[in-house]
């Protein structure tokens, strides 16, 4: 009965041009790849043709890096650094509404969370990095730390922009210069911050943004000249990159799949549970690695706290990402769309019983109602795999030692809930729990001083906080 | 607790045991879930980001003057300013003869007979505070004789104040039987139950004492005085909302909602509304289960339906003072 009227953020903010070049040397010139179109996933219309690298780009990125990095930026005194990277800050959070528009056309995201949560935490990780640049003889990695060098980086087009800022602005404070390649479906958020860059007058070759396909990543990944490889994405990717990097003395870190468990115990506070349920698992559609995927409640509440989640989920509003009241938006990619639905199948054909919101979807874009999986079994694919998608599966557990099993249970080990009254069962679980996040009574919080990473399939090494610091260290 | 409330008869088993005596009661609230405060907050404000314009926006407008609880509690009131009180309940906006009237005008027990003269065949409610309002700090027959005093008068609704001493030293027995005991004398009038949740603190108090107000019998609750700062706030009021949500679904009878206090713009009407509408449900966007308590909401409310309608902003002399 009260309809909210739509309330989309304007399309023009976001400054969108017919076509983007690549950012190489301190200059935006044509690559030598095929140029690629990206989509808007919410309408499937083409937003812009993008330029892609060749391995000869490739090479000369790899090469300007490594001149700005022996010229200038690995000799510079970190106090100076900082003043670029703070400069970076301040552009980011000044463009923060073009940035969070054209974030939300390219991915599909709602604009809710581009606004809140990608374009201020973007920023807010250059201001952290910033500030240790002159400091790093204090992050308990010895007295003066050296950088590494060159710094080849390939992320994936979840967080476009967060995930540009999280390789970036830690690579720069520490000295190394960075060869970027951001993901194929998501490109134009990467190619304004080099924008900025340019604007912000780092010297040349200090950023290197190079678009592509996968063939331009490991292109990138296998350079000799690259002395530090980032790289964000599917597990399948991770391996490859750590089988072409072997031996070579390249440093790696690795932020992979994960399947994370929200274990919700009976004294748990049930509605902000549901809330943190939600947000696990729906926030941007649930394209998120440390995503809470499987829900382990405890039996005696989960009757109660599945009603209480079914209406909650009901209320999601899914479609334009635009609409300043879209909840859900739309999934990246036609293929993601796809695989989301083909492990969906495999719930129902496993036995699961599947719920989906009544919610209403858009006719045209790639767009997934919110779902449900109750009645899940450890056996089960849509218990083991990760989804990336708007789908929870639920599991039930009696007591903690079983909990801690189950949600141990797992080839990964990114994140983890615990939703519980109790302190000291807080503390308990979570010195049990291989995840290398563990949230207590929330979920899905990122900070620029918090390290994030994975245990065993879910990657190695640690981005943000001091600990973040040493991968980019000659440590 | 003196005897079984009449209240609880009609609840389910689990309910009405809750209620038999101080130690079922005391164990049933302590086992409602915890309320997390960071979880509750940040829900809070991320509800209240939603943007609700143009015809959606009307429509809460037109929604939040309907339900406005017109109040005056001042020591200095007269039967004057409660006259002209009511003549702005019945007519808001008096260029514009379509804005809806207000759903109360709400006054001290002695104000009563003047309201419901003023307001006689409008079908505006006429509510009175009671119960030794806003502190309610005096004895059980004080209490009642000012309620009975309030319905004597005419006043169709009543808004009472919970024992916040009792509540806070644990003696819940003593709170409920006090509820059950003036909404006995209350009669046909509808009993709004004030928590005062300033004064409570914690969200888990908020929420048992919501839980205690309609297992004794409240029609609403409601929460604050207005007169104990911090009055009404978002995350409180989402905390009421769940808690009446909670009890349709074990009841199926729905409690209605009142936030007081502190609500002053269209702005922050709005995000209560969005709150009601996504938390409890579309059902308790009336009138009947939703009340603003408020005095200057109202002209905002209008001048922001002005803005709406006309596509300019006027200016505050473009509505009625009172």
């Amino acid at each position: 009965m009260w309809e909210y009227a739509p309330a989309p953020e304007s399309r023009d903010i976001a400054n969108l041009r017919p076509s983007y070049r690549m950012f190489l040397d301190g200059e935006f010139v044509e690559g030598g790849g095929e140029p690629l179109k990206t989509v808007n996933p919410a309408t499937e219309e083409v937003l812009a043709e993008v330029s892609t690298a060749n391995s000869s780009d490739v090479d000369k990125a790899v090469k300007a890096a490594r001149r700005a990095h022996e010229r200038v930026w690995g000799r510079m005194p970190g106090a100076e650094r900082a003043k670029y990277i703070f400069r970076i800050a301040r552009m980011i959070a000044e463009r923060a509404r073009e940035l969070a528009v054209l974030e939300s056309l390219d991915n599909g995201k709602p604009i809710r969370e581009s606004r809140d949560v990608d374009v201020p935490t973007a920023s807010a990780h250059f201001f952290y990095h910033a500030g240790w640049a002159d400091k790093l003889g204090y992050a308990g990695l010895g007295p003066d730390p050296r950088p590494l060098g060159v710094a080849g980086q390939v992320i994936p087009w979840n967080f476009p922009l967060l995930m540009a800022a999280w390789k970036i602005a830690p690579a720069l404070a520490c000295g190394n210069t960075v060869v970027l390649k951001p993901a194929e479906t998501t490109p134009l958020t990467a190619l304004v911050l080099a924008e900025i860059v340019q604007q912000a007058d780092l010297p040349p070759g200090v950023v290197n943004i190079l678009p592509g396909a996968g063939d331009v990543g490991a292109e990138l990944v296998g350079h000799a000249g690259v002395d530090k490889v980032a790289f964000t994405g599917s597990t399948d990717v991770g391996k490859i990159i750590q089988r072409t990097v072997a031996g070579t003395g390249k440093k790696l870190t690795l932020e992979l799949g994960g399947k994370a468990a929200n274990v919700v115990f009976d004294d748990a506070p049930l509605d902000q549970a549901v809330e943190g349920i939600v947000n696990g698992i729906f926030f941007n559609q649930g394209h998120v690695c440390c995503a809470g995927s499987r829900l382990l409640v405890q039996e005696s509440v989960a009757d109660e706290l599945l009603a209480k989640l079914h209406a909650r989920v009901s209320t999601l509003r899914v479609g334009d990402p635009l609409d300043k009241n879209t909840d859900v938006g739309a999934i990246n990619s036609r293929e993601q769309l796809d695989k989301i639905t083909s492990l969906v199948e495999s719930g129902e054909a496993e036995g699961a019983q599947r719920w989906t919101s009544p919610c209403p979807l858009p006719e045209k874009g790639f767009f997934f109602a919110p779902t449900v999986f109750a009645g899940v079994s450890q056996a089960m694919r849509i218990a083991r795999e990760e989804i990336f998608g708007p789908v929870l599966s639920v599991l039930t557990f009696r007591t903690p030692d079983e909990a801690v099993a189950k949600a141990n249970n797992t080839p990964y080990g990114l994140s983890a809930g615990i939703w519980t009254d109790k302190g000291s069962r807080i503390l308990w679980m979570a010195d049990r729990l291989r995840a290398g996040v563990v949230w207590a009574n929330t979920f899905n919080r990122f900070d620029p001083t918090a390290p994030f990473g994975g245990y065993q399939e879910s990657g190695f090494g640690r981005e943000g906080g001091r600990a973040g610091l040493e991968a980019y260290l000659d440590v | 607790m003196a005897s079984p409330p009449p209240a609880s008869t009609g609840l389910p088993p689990a309910l009405s045991d809750a209620t038999r005596d101080e130690t079922s009661l005391r164990r049933f609230l302590h086992g409602l879930p915890g309320v997390d405060q960071v979880g509750v907050e940040q829900r809070a404000a991320g509800l209240a980001t939603r943007s609700i314009k143009k015809a959606a926006k009307l429509w809460a407008i037109d929604t939040a003057i309907g339900m406005v609880d017109l109040t005056t509690l001042e020591g200095a009131d007269t039967d004057g300013k409660v006259r002209s009180l009511c003549a702005k309940a019945r007519r808001p906006d008096p260029d514009r003869a379509e804005v809806p009237p207000v759903a109360a005008v709400c006054v001290y027990p002695d104000m009563v007979a003047t309201a419901v003269e003023a307001l006689r065949g409008t079908g505006i409610g006429v509510a009175s505070v009671a119960t030794a309002f806003p502190s309610g700090r005096s004895s059980v027959p004080v209490k009642i004789a000012d309620t009975e005093l309030a319905v004597a008068a005419g006043a169709t609704e009543v808004d009472m104040v919970i024992d916040r001493g009792a509540f806070l030293s644990g003696r819940y027995g003593r709170v409920f039987d006090e509820i059950v005991t003036v909404k006995h004398a209350c009669g046909d009038a509808h009993l709004k139950v004030i928590l005062e949740t300033g004064e409570l603190a914690t969200y888990d108090n908020v929420r048992r004492a919501s839980w205690l107000a309609m297992l004794a019998g409240a029609d609403f609750i409601k929460t604050s005085t207005g007169k104990i700062s911090p009055a009404a706030t978002l995350p409180v009021t989402h905390v009421m909302l769940q808690a009446v949500r909670d009890w349709h679904t074990a009841t199926g009878d729905r409690v209605g909602v009142k936030p007081a206090g502190g609500i002053r713009t269209t702005k922050d009407a709005i995000r209560y509304l969005v709150a009601v509408h996504e938390v409890a449900g579309e059902e308790w966007l009336t009138p009947e289960k939703f009340r603003f308590g408020a005095s200057s909401l109202l002209n905002d409310l209008l001048m922001q339906r002005r803005a709406q309608l006309d596509g300019h902003y006027s200016g505050p002399d473009y509505v009625t003072v009172d």
